[in-house]
């Protein structure tokens, strides 16, 4: 494993010399290191697995996530019209376990109603229909992951 | 005892921390991880890799049963739980207890003790450490009660939360009824306990901390912390030691964290937090974080010590090895959070596929980060990408380090909030020192604005 300390005993050695550019690989890393334009380094890594020392036993179930993720990418046609969701994340459809929905099909919404949460990294997104009329379809189902710019509704637009 | 086998029941760049050390100590290291994490960085430097459960949180690492478990199969002799997660929660040190697995934290009765928040306050009160007026605030009436008391606004906390989540700023009367109910159904959700108690708003507050290491029986300090510089209670800057602060005030505040640390019997690293009014010389008590925190690393680099280190020393039973008058601060240490986050958007988090991981090295910096070129940053966990630490002689020699070390800072892929950074390290209110905890929302609304 490559320390901090290592790394700058490393660069201490290359300041007193013209190289620009030190690569340094083993099994177990890669790193670049590079030189800026006023003489101060940059460091890029890359940590490499090694297969003897993982335990295919007890990581035996594959990540669930890669079959998931063929199916919610359907809505993804940029041309259907809907509610899209603004960023990856969880979405829910009411505002806290075992409430009411914020919408259902057949919702009349305003534009700036809420129709659902997106969770990502802890923090909860509040999704707005962004149109006024009514729910048409609601194509995703409570606590399903998403995809950004994912279709969630459609809308069937209020009469002018 | 000896730890042969460290198990690491988290993620991320604290994940990767850990390990080092484990690594440096000759202690074998086993990885706990969800399933988006079993090819992460900390992932491929873990001696060996166990999966604990599915990506969502709490049913991989708030799982306390699945995380013993998969401790107990690699025969791991001590867990380590890093920050966040189920690090405070008395029932994986209990869980631990059980399977025969050394926890690598407080004694669960510390645990229960802090992890209480009214209850932390009065053992603070019972050390003679001053705490912000308020009570717990068991029905409306109490609260109006408190509320008349303390005068407005008010805070409405969190008994079960901490960490600056589940806060409520009411400015008056009329909004009470409505925020509380608010802020009792939020901390049911979000902590499971609906407990909720009231404190008076500080308004020109600094966050001060004391980092404590204790054996159960001798308690040390190694000095303060300044982690003023927030966003919406969440820490964005951290440096050590605190600039703008009077001597005679700094000594108040640690003596008082030393005080609560022996009541407690503490034993661990730990932090007690403070609420400090520099301009009147008066701080307060706010919470203990029985637990590694993520601006640990300032503190290591203006004391020269490994926290984990002594983190996992206490937890095989050797007692403190120093005394305090051998702890000397040197120099100047400050932190930036590298988040994935969207700052021209609000701040929205940024998850996504990393392209390019660009960090600066060099004499006097530290980066601390479990992200490489091709890692992914899930939605399913916080936006923490890497902390990158700098130490000088002084304030002014750290300050000018940091902006050198952002500039090189070029991670692709996802956005991060570097420019937010760069931005508070060139504003002169900052630049001067003694900033409080609303400086950032300030400057901010200010930019908007």
């Amino acid at each position: 494993m490559l320390e901090h300390e290592d790394v700058q005993e490393i660069l201490k050695l290359l300041d007193g010399t013209p190289v620009e550019e030190f690569e340094l690989e083993t099994g177990r890393f890669r790193i670049l290191l590079r030189r800026t334009a006023d003489g101060t380094w940059t460091q890029e890594r890359e940590t490499r697995r090694v297969e003897a020392r993982t335990e295919p036993a007890t990581v035996a179930t594959p990540p669930a996530a890669a079959a998931a993720s063929t199916g919610l990418v359907g809505a993804l046609d940029a041309d259907v019209p809907g509610i899209r969701s603004p960023l990856v994340g969880t979405f829910y459809r009411a505002p806290k376990p075992g409430a009411p929905p914020f919408v259902d099909v057949g919702s009349v919404v305003a534009p700036e109603a809420v129709i659902g949460i997106i969770e990502t990294m802890k923090l909860m997104t509040s999704i707005y229909a962004g149109q006024g009329g009514r729910i048409d379809k609601i194509l995703v189902p409570d606590g399903q992951l998403v995809e950004q710019n994912q279709l969630l509704m459609t809308v069937v637009p209020a009469a002018p | 005892m000896r730890i042969r086998r460290l198990f690491v029941a988290n993620r991320g760049e604290i994940a990767v921390r850990i390990l080092r050390t484990a690594h440096r100590l000759g202690i074998e290291s086993v990885l706990g991880a969800s399933d988006p994490d079993l090819d992460s960085v900390a992932a491929r430097l873990a001696d060996r890799c166990v999966r604990i459960g599915p990506a969502p949180a709490a049913r991989s690492y708030l799982n306390v049963a699945a995380i013993v478990e998969a401790a107990c199969t690699a025969g791991a002799d001590a867990l380590h739980p890093g920050y966040g997660f189920l690090s405070e929660d008395p029932a994986l040190a209990r869980a631990c207890e059980v399977a025969g697995i050394v926890f690598v934290g407080p004694a669960v009765a510390t645990l229960e003790a802090v992890g209480d928040k009214l209850s932390a306050r009065s053992h603070a009160q019972d050390a003679g450490v001053p705490v912000i007026a308020g009570g717990e605030a068991g029905s409306l009436a109490q609260a109006e009660q408190i509320a008349y008391r303390t005068g407005w606004p008010v805070l409405i906390k969190a008994v079960g939360g901490g960490g600056g989540r589940g806060l409520r700023r009411v400015e008056g009367p009329k909004a009470l009824q409505d925020q509380l109910e608010l802020a009792i159904s939020e901390a049911f959700a979000a902590f499971g306990n609906p407990r909720v108690y009231l404190e008076r708003f500080v308004t020109a507050g600094r966050h001060i901390e004391v980092q404590i290491l204790g054996d159960g029986h001798d308690l040390m300090h190694l000095g303060l912390r300044d982690c003023s510089v927030q966003r919406r209670y969440q820490k964005l800057i951290e440096e050590a030691p605190v600039p703008q602060l009077s001597t005679a005030l700094a000594s108040r505040v640690v003596a008082a964290a030393v005080a609560l640390g022996r009541r407690l019997r503490y034993r661990g690293a730990g932090t007690v937090e403070f609420l400090v009014d520099g301009a009147r010389e008066e701080f307060y008590f706010l919470e203990v974080n029985a637990r590694i925190q993520v601006e640990h690393a300032v503190t290591e680099m203006v004391t020269g010590l490994d926290l984990v280190a002594e983190q996992l020393a206490i937890a095989a039973g050797v007692p403190l090895q120093r005394a305090q008058g051998s702890i000397a601060i040197q120099g100047h240490a400050i932190e930036c959070r590298i988040n994935a986050e969207d700052v021209g958007h609000d701040y929205r988090p940024s998850p996504g596929r990393v392209t390019r991981a660009v960090f600066p090295a060099g004499s006097g910096i530290r980066v601390d980060t479990h992200i490489e070129a091709g890692a992914i940053v899930s939605s399913f966990y916080d936006s923490l990408l890497a902390k990158i630490v700098v130490h000088a002689r002084d304030r002014a020699g750290a300050l000018e380090r940091m902006a050198a070390a952002l500039a090189r800072c070029a991670i692709e892929g996802v956005a991060v909030n570097t420019r937010l950074h760069e931005r508070i390290l060139t504003d002169p209110e900052f630049r001067r020192g003694g900033v409080d905890t609303g400086y950032l929302g300030r400057l901010l609304a200010a930019a908007s604005g």
